[in-house]
């Protein structure tokens, strides 16, 4: 291998590094915050590509009749309990996000022509798809069993994931789907060439990591995620509830894979059961952080990019074992340095 | 009794732990700005008659009226929407956040019911508990036990609660913190908060109450003015110990 070489398997390694680390983090969080080892996370980042893909192909995406018919479930719910606990105030709110919402958004991409507006209008269409399908997720399959063990929790994440794949096969077909670029051209750097797509997709998850990183530390409902993280009796005693708090990290979890999905999209083809793979290598990054600690985590899955990028060199029939089997010695190095520390209730 | 209505009033509550009833038929009542204390032997159920009042336990027969009215199924955010607060045995802190973190987060509901003074309320937090203002940028799992018990305190005054919930504050304290708290508690009398004070050491709490119950087994045993407890025979011989009344 010469130095050119190198070059660009780091840079290749980088930039699937970056996609892997902010889900990484998106999985860290819902870990922390609910307890769900969250497997669909990848089918958000499947869901935002091919959503794009079909407004930039002049099609109604079919995520948009899961969004209309998961918020038809979620009102009927919402509503027989407004109903039963006499708190109709909440009315409103039910129906505005859960029927309303979606009913406008179809409508709107039904009159407008999607495929003729400008790239960042089509990017932000398709996260106004995709985003809010999290906390409804959150809602149908996870709220009614939010006192449930890791272990429940973990087969109902299988459970979603499976509906949520063959969903995307329903929708989009097995055809992949690849997107333009976000900009024309490449840099040179010292007769070095760094692909566009790779400075946005490396850019983007800078800002969007520092993004979070504020939100945590700066703004009362972060901070809230995080006192529900680190003591979730408290955190109900202050009247953080903890649907609240699970909605809130779905929302944040389902609009980091599909943005990590639109940034994708130019580089890599994407099928309908693309994302689980790339979910999963964000997932070996988290278990490097422990599930706990973000910015392991993303070091970690930075660390999985390089390796899955090297190991494409010289070994490239064996580059996801390579990648997998990193997680035995991480699990073995963790459960030899960490206390188990039970939770305080 | 005065003739206003009281701020809490339990009838007839029980509560099971699985099969176990924990709590028989009980009731008690809380006057605007008194401080009313639950003594008792560990395992009388202190903790689960807290519990049950705030909602995070779900109680199986009676009711439970808060500010005059009947509150049926209870819920922990509406109560604390409504101006209930409770520090629990544990203190639940955030420890690995920042004394003012969680002190902010004490007026989490206010703020997501539109106030907006909680940099205000912190400061009288910081009247009151000097030491956490010293302490602001410290993270609360580094605190020692007293000012742990200080900081819950004010994350749960952060909150304005009209009616505050104490699960054991003196547990585990050093008996000169046990005076400071207590002292403060029955400062936040005058300013008009209620109190419920649930504690193993009833010579602290009688000396600040206005009004006592005993809790033995599930059941309240002996009720009475806190005057009438500390020289009620029986008291004195289970909880007070020699010397009675000082």
């Amino acid at each position: 291998m010469d130095f050119q070489i190198a070059l660009l398997l780091g840079q290749d390694g980088i930039t699937n590094g970056a996609i892997y680390a902010l889900l990484a983090l998106a999985l860290v969080l819902v870990f922390a915050v609910t307890r769900v080892i969250f497997i669909p996370q990848g089918e958000y980042v499947a869901f935002g590509a091919l959503t794009l893909a079909a407004l930039q192909a002049g099609k109604l995406p079919g995520t948009l009749w899961l969004l209309l018919g998961m918020g038809i479930a979620v009102a009927a719910i919402d509503l027989a309990l407004a109903v039963k606990r006499g708190t109709a105030r909440r009315i409103p709110g039910i129906v505005g996000w859960n029927i309303v919402y979606p009913a406008a958004l179809t409508a709107l991409l039904w009159l407008i022509k999607p495929a003729e507006l400008p790239l960042a209008a089509q990017v932000l269409l398709a996260l106004a798809v995709v985003v809010p399908l999290g906390p409804m997720v959150y809602r149908l399959a996870y709220q009614p069993l939010a006192e449930a063990s890791v272990l429940v929790l973990l087969i109902v994440s299988v459970a979603v994931h499976l509906t949520l794949v063959g969903l995307g096969l329903l929708f989009f077909g097995a055809e992949g789907s690849r997107t333009p670029a976000f900009s024309e051209g490449n840099l040179e750097i010292a007769g070095f060439t760094i692909g566009g797509q790779t400075i946005w997709v490396v850019i983007a998850s800078l800002v969007l990591i520092v993004t979070l990183y504020q939100l945590f530390e700066r703004t009362l409902y972060g901070k809230a995620l995080r006192a529900t993280a680190i003591n979730r009796v408290g955190a109900r005693l202050m009247g953080i509830s903890t649907t609240m708090a699970g909605k809130l990290s779905f929302l944040l979890a389902a609009a980091i894979g599909a943005f990590s999905g639109i940034l994708i999209a130019p580089i890599t083809t994407i099928y309908y059961d693309t994302g689980f793979l790339i979910g999963l290598k964000g997932f070996v990054g988290a278990i490097i952080g422990g599930l706990a600690s973000y910015p392991v985590a993303a070091a970690g899955a930075v660390l999985v990019g390089l390796l899955e990028a090297f190991s494409s060199f010289y070994a490239s029939a064996f580059k996801e074992v390579i990648v997998f089997t990193l997680i035995i010695p991480v699990l073995l190095w963790r459960s030899l340095t960490t206390r188990h520390v039970e939770e305080e209730e | 009794m005065s003739a206003a209505q009281p701020i809490l009033e339990v009838r007839d509550l029980c509560v099971s732990h699985g099969k176990v009833e924990a709590l028989h038929h009980v009731s008690l009542k809380v006057e605007a700005g008194q401080i009313v204390t639950v003594i008792g032997p560990n395992g009388a159920g202190k903790t689960t008659l807290l519990s049950a009042i705030m909602g995070v336990l779900p109680h199986s027969r009676g009711e439970i009226a808060y500010l005059g009215h009947a509150q049926g199924e209870i819920e922990v955010e509406r109560m604390v929407a409504q101006g209930m607060t409770l520090v629990p045995e544990s203190r639940a802190l955030f420890g690995e956040m920042s004394v003012e973190d969680n002190l902010l987060l004490g007026a989490f509901m206010r703020h997501r019911l539109g106030h907006r003074d909680e940099h205000a309320t912190m400061e009288r937090v910081f009247g009151i508990f000097p030491r956490m203002k010293e302490r602001r940028a410290q993270m609360a799992g580094t605190l020692s036990g007293g000012e742990r018990q200080m900081l819950a305190v004010g994350r749960a005054l952060m909150a304005k609660p009209r009616l505050l919930l104490l699960d054991e504050p003196s547990l585990g304290l050093a008996p000169l913190i046990v005076r400071e708290i207590f002292r403060i508690v029955a400062d936040l009398k005058k300013s008009g908060v209620a109190v419920l004070l649930v504690e193993q050491n009833a010579r602290a709490a009688l000396q600040i109450a206005d009004y006592g119950y005993v809790l033995e087994t599930g059941e309240v045993a002996i009720e009475g003015s806190s005057d009438q407890l500390q020289d009620d025979p029986k008291v004195i011989e289970s909880y007070l110990g020699l010397g009675g009344k000082h």
